[in-house]
């Protein structure tokens, strides 16, 4: 795998060997270290203003040429309200031709000014603000809790490889890795907040000035269901290489000189999980960014997410293209960085540069 | 215990767990897909009939918001799902394994464009390629739904493809087609792709489990082809906020929903394996 494809594939890791290859940065090469660096780095970044430009144009094409969101917008009206017709053209600027209503939505986006919502007449800077950060600490909070948990589960998995304790957590994780994020989000709802116990408020209910997390009780359940929906592929992927380490040569040479079972496996085995599991971390955090349209719609949480959702079936086509536009930068951005820790944190690829 | 010893004992025992698992992902899945399907037949009240007042006790799950006998429209909902699922993975595949396969084969220039376009359309999360497509569409028909299924799932498909083609282009039989003069489209028709079955169906069943997956989401956030036919997801969507007085109405979806994903998943995964042993 080069750099390059380490930008996609958010639910590729199905099977563990496709991402736990080791090496799967191209580490920058050539003579002079810190020019060969800077290359790659203006190479990756490149790449990522390219992807974030092409994604730009496919936003752009889905929501404003495939349908008429006027239309979509009034409705029955449609016929009856010339007046709003004509409002609602003259704010997506519809008499324009694409390419130049693109070029200045793209100048826009730029500038940073991102439009005019159509339903709240107010600027889509001004209603985002908030949302992308609570999104932006419910992720946070999510990646904290699941990092831990994630690599506890495959050590523990691990150290009773192939037996029965490992055959029942490796069932477990599959059953829950193909379970949509509402159907955990429903379940545990029905769990731990109205139908079996009642210990934790089923919504989140956001107020205008503060944060969800002003209530952490409402925190617990869209975090645990975020957790639960991407754990088990990180546990997988560990696991697996785990595995793999565990049964080299080396480790093997460790045990023969006497090194106790538990230290083998922190020292030894964990540490060169650390890149495949980078790899696969990053994955699962560009795969939340679509996860929380879901989550946030099931538990009310203010976040973008559920802005989406309301923003899609309200037809509001800026608010849309901003929020879909924040969701692929996240993704692409967690990409890049997730390529430069896992080239930090291989010695080869590290030392590559100045071989 | 020796090295090979334990690697013996161990395959053994990993063979009969991954056969059982595919097995008991494929009767799971078998079971759902004859429930959706029977179904109507079975259902006790019509799709629409109102049985009894909203979210009362009346029939075996108690009715709905409408007043709709639940287990009824539970039996005429799975349809619609299966039906775009299937679809859309289908067409996910196909399209998918033809991009990837066009782009092992003619590689170098042709490969790194196909592939970089790919990347672009992998920066988006699936849901989301779904939702800002239906931004501009005033009611989604079943047809839209199931091309962006497809659509999305194959930039994902064409990444697995390409991996398990580029394997193949290399070896002698392909170049064997080649040299005696063998059209581009026949060597991959007739030499790449029947070599590429056994990952591609575990890839098959992964896809299906997201497709439903993606279904039941859209039908649950309120995008559905048809408010008022039966759908797991709309069917959880129109009851959630009742879900402490009638939970049947909500839960009984649900559960359906995840049964099904754990019986897909747990089939493709023994796929995968069966794959595996049976390569090299």
């Amino acid at each position: 795998m080069t750099s390059a494809q380490g930008l996609g594939g958010a639910e590729q890791i199905e099977l563990p060997e496709r991402a736990d290859a080791p090496g799967a940065v191209a580490p920058p090469r050539g003579r002079f270290g810190a020019l060969a660096w800077a290359l790659w780095l203006a190479r990756r970044l490149g790449l990522a203003v390219l992807t974030l430009w092409l994604v730009s144009i496919l936003v752009f094409v889905a929501t404003a040429a495939l349908g008429d969101p006027v239309r979509a917008i009034l409705g029955r009206d449609y016929a009856a309200n010339q007046a709003r017709v004509d409002q609602l053209n003259g704010l997506l600027n519809a008499d324009q031709p694409l390419v130049q209503r693109y070029l200045n939505w793209l100048g826009g986006l730029l500038t940073g000014d991102l439009g005019t919502s159509l339903t709240g007449l107010r600027p889509v800077s001004e209603l985002i603000g908030s949302s992308v950060v609570n999104t932006l600490g419910l992720v946070l909070v999510s990646a904290v809790v699941m990092i831990p948990v994630s690599f506890g589960v495959a050590m523990l998995s691990a150290n009773y490889r192939r037996r029965r304790p490992d055959t029942v957590i490796q069932t477990i994780l599959l059953g829950l890795a193909g379970l949509p994020e509402f159907v955990v989000g429903i379940l545990l709802v029905a769990l731990l907040s109205t139908s079996v116990f009642h210990l934790l408020p089923a919504v989140t209910i956001s107020s205008p000035t503060g944060h969800p997390w002003d209530q952490p009780r409402a925190m617990v359940l869209p975090v645990l269901t975020l957790v639960l929906a991407v754990s088990p592929y990180v546990a997988r992927i560990v696991r697996a290489t785990l595995l793999e380490v565990l049964d080299s040569d080396y480790v093997e040479l460790a045990r023969l000189k006497g090194i106790p079972e538990g230290v083998v496996m922190r020292k030894h085995a964990l540490l060169n999980a650390i890149v495949p599991g980078i790899q696969v971390i990053a994955l699962q955090l560009a795969y939340l960014a679509g996860g929380i349209v879901v989550v946030e719609s099931v538990f009310n949480y203010p976040g973008i997410g559920k802005q989406l959702v309301d923003a899609v079936n309200a037809h509001d086509v800026p608010l849309v293209q901003a929020l879909s536009m924040i969701i692929a930068a996240v993704y692409v951005v967690v990409n890049l960085v997730a390529d430069l820790l896992s080239i930090l944190f291989t010695p080869r690829a590290r030392t590559a540069i100045s071989s | 215990m020796s090295a090979t010893e334990q690697s013996a004992t161990t395959s053994a025992w990993s063979r009969f767990v991954h056969q059982r698992r595919l097995v008991v992902g494929a009767t799971i899945t078998v079971l759902v897909i004859l429930l959706a399907l029977v179904g109507p037949l079975l259902a006790p009240h019509g799709e629409n009939e109102v049985t009894g007042p909203p979210f009362s006790g009346t029939g075996v799950f108690g009715t709905d918001y409408l007043g709709q006998d639940i287990l009824s429209r539970l039996l005429y909902g799975g349809g619609i799902i299966l039906l775009i699922a299937v679809l859309g993975t289908v067409l996910g595949m196909v399209l998918g394994v033809l991009i990837g396969v066009v782009a092992a084969y003619a590689g170098g220039w042709w490969d790194e464009v196909i592939m970089r376009l790919n990347d672009v359309t992998l920066a988006f999360p699936q849901i989301l390629l779904a939702l800002v497509i239906l931004t501009a569409v005033d009611q989604p028909k079943t047809w839209m739904i199931v091309v962006l299924i497809g659509v999305s799932h194959a930039p994902r498909v064409a990444r697995v493809a390409r991996g398990v083609a580029l394997g193949l282009v290399s070896r002698d039989f392909v170049h064997a087609a080649e040299a005696l003069g063998e059209r581009r489209s026949r060597v991959i028709l007739a030499e790449v792709l029947p070599n590429m079955n056994a990952p591609l169906l575990a890839e098959a069943g992964l896809r299906l489990t997201y497709s439903i997956g993606l279904v039941a989401a859209l039908g649950f956030l309120g995008f559905s082809t048809d408010p008022d036919k039966a759908n797991w997801g709309q069917m959880i969507n129109e009851n959630r906020l009742a879900i402490s007085t009638q939970p049947w109405a909500v839960l009984a979806p649900v559960l359906i929903i995840a049964i099904f994903t754990i019986g897909t998943n747990l089939m493709a995964d023994g796929i995968a394996q069966l794959s595996d042993r049976g390569r090299d």
